[in-house]
């Protein structure tokens, strides 16, 4: 479980998070969907520690990663994984050796056993015996579930993903949006996805969090989030014309 | 303007040399380093380090009008120049260029495409897998090239001496063999090993601290090229003052 007690954050005289608080559950796709600059993902850094909050905490399982020093944070991040936006594979490393970097930096496993389990996170990200292309060679989509299987090759307790259907058209959205929340059903991981999608929204957003000009606007599940009366939460689902057409 | 950087450019280093996570892949790293900074840049040493040695040897002779000098001292200028200013600073220079540019460009763009960002959430020192082995792999392979470039300095002034007719084989040898100091050759390693620091550390901060894009990324490059070759010239001066 995660935990984010009245986080802000701010770059000189820009809010940008302003007092958000909220609990992430393991088992479930929690989304933190919002518009462009509404904070998602400076929140998601602030979560993960790539940006320190200027206020408030970030509590993993009752450890407050806020107060950690680099070292002590060491033993979170190691339960961490995360998919970024752009992928951010290692682009001089071919697809094993990406999976099999955080195995070689912190575990003590044979070649073998090592080998087995990027393997394994290959198969389940439906990529068996791409091992050695690199990168470049790769579609969005191939990038994408090859972020995934790295994120999941130190079998991580905590799933951060940034935006993970940017750049990708609607069907590999849907299947990225179904691995992961396979992946955290069956890890029972506490998946955190940053998103603007509303596809992923509707598909796999079990606890949805709002954010609005910075500050958490509304709460709720897909399928509360319909019906919700909440004039900014409305403007932002109904915004394309198909939602609107489904609202009707 | 200048502490603001430099205060950040100490705090980089400090987490650069911080304990590694694991030497056998800091190990495999350096030795990567070593050859992509020694291997690649000895065809580009080469070639300046011979010309260098060659138009040193022809001007000399051109500015030697008096019979009263011996034509040998052609070879102990070569020589001298050679060990204390030609080979380990315009090496240096080159090898801003070259290397440089290549360590900014790389960290740079690993920084814009979230590779960082990525290393971090691992729970990896990334300043210290990044950096650490290129600074160590320069460290050792700059002062190995700046040995090679003296002596295919020297040899290239033998040849444009000797198929120029500005001075004999014979004299050329005697003039670079004459009153040798072996100190400028210790002057010359304190030099290159300094260089090196200052092309790796500063191009690193540059591409460390690229936020932006594409020509963000360019821009760092061009700035850590540009601010290597102060700082390596001011360097230069300080290490002659304080050794000389």
């Amino acid at each position: 479980m995660i935990e984010i007690k009245n986080i802000h954050k701010a770059f000189g005289d820009h809010q940008v998070i302003n007092g958000v608080s909220a609990t992430f559950h393991p088992g479930i796709t929690n989304l933190i969907i919002g518009g462009s600059g509404s904070g998602k993902t400076v929140l998601l850094k602030c979560m993960v520690g790539l940006h320190e909050p200027d206020q408030g905490n970030v509590v993993y399982d009752g450890r407050d990663f806020t107060r950690m020093n680099f070292e002590e944070r060491i033993a979170i991040r190691k339960e961490i994984g995360m998919l970024f936006q752009g992928s951010a594979l290692f682009d001089s490393m071919t697809v094993e050796e990406n999976i099999l970097f955080p195995l070689n930096m912190f575990t003590n496993q044979t070649a073998q056993e090592k080998l087995e389990r990027a393997n394994f996170c290959l198969e389940r990200v439906n990529l068996a015996g791409k091992n050695h292309l690199h990168p470049s060679e790769l579609s969005g989509g191939m990038k994408k579930r090859v972020g995934i299987a790295r994120a999941i090759a130190m079998n991580p307790k905590y799933l951060f993903c940034d935006e993970p259907n940017s750049g990708l058209d609607p069907r590999t959205s849907i299947v990225i949006d179904e691995l992961i929340a396979e992946i955290t059903d069956e890890y029972q991981i506490t998946t955190i996805v940053v998103t603007h999608d509303m596809n992923s929204v509707m598909g796999i957003g079990e606890k949805i969090l709002y954010l609005y000009e910075g500050k958490k606007w509304w709460e709720g599940s897909n399928d509360e989030i319909i019906t919700t009366k909440n004039q900014e939460l409305n403007d932002f689902i109904f915004a394309s014309k198909f939602m609107k057409a489904l609202k009707k | 303007m200048f502490f603001q950087p430099f205060g950040k450019y100490i705090l980089l280093l400090k987490a650069v040399f911080r304990r590694p996570e694991k030497w056998s892949i800091y190990r495999k790293e350096i030795l990567k380093e070593m050859v992509a900074i020694g291997i690649g840049s000895i065809g580009i040493v080469t070639i300046i380090s011979v010309f260098l040695g060659a138009v040193t040897t022809v001007q000399t002779a051109f500015q030697l009008v008096s019979d009263f000098v011996p034509r040998s001292v052609i070879g102990t200028i070569v020589r001298d120049s050679s060990i204390l200013e030609l080979s380990p600073t315009i090496s240096a220079i080159v090898l801003a260029g070259k290397v440089g540019s290549s360590v900014a460009s790389q960290i740079g763009t690993m920084r814009v495409t979230e590779q960082i960002d990525a290393l971090e959430i691992m729970g990896i020192n990334s300043p210290g897998y990044l950096i650490l082995p290129k600074i160590v792999g320069a460290v050792t392979m700059i002062p190995l090239l700046v040995i090679i470039s003296i002596a295919l300095s020297i040899t290239g002034g033998y040849f444009a001496g000797s198929l120029s007719g500005a001075v004999t084989g014979q004299d050329y040898i005697y003039g670079i063999t004459k009153d040798f100091i072996p100190f400028t050759f210790t002057v010359c390693m304190v030099k290159s090993v300094m260089f090196a620091f200052i092309i790796t550390s500063i191009s690193a901060y540059q591409g460390f601290y690229t936020s932006g894009g594409a020509l963000e990324v360019g821009i760092s490059s061009t700035r850590a090229v540009v601010i290597s070759c102060i700082m390596i010239l001011c360097a230069d001066y300080v290490i002659a003052q304080l050794l000389l």
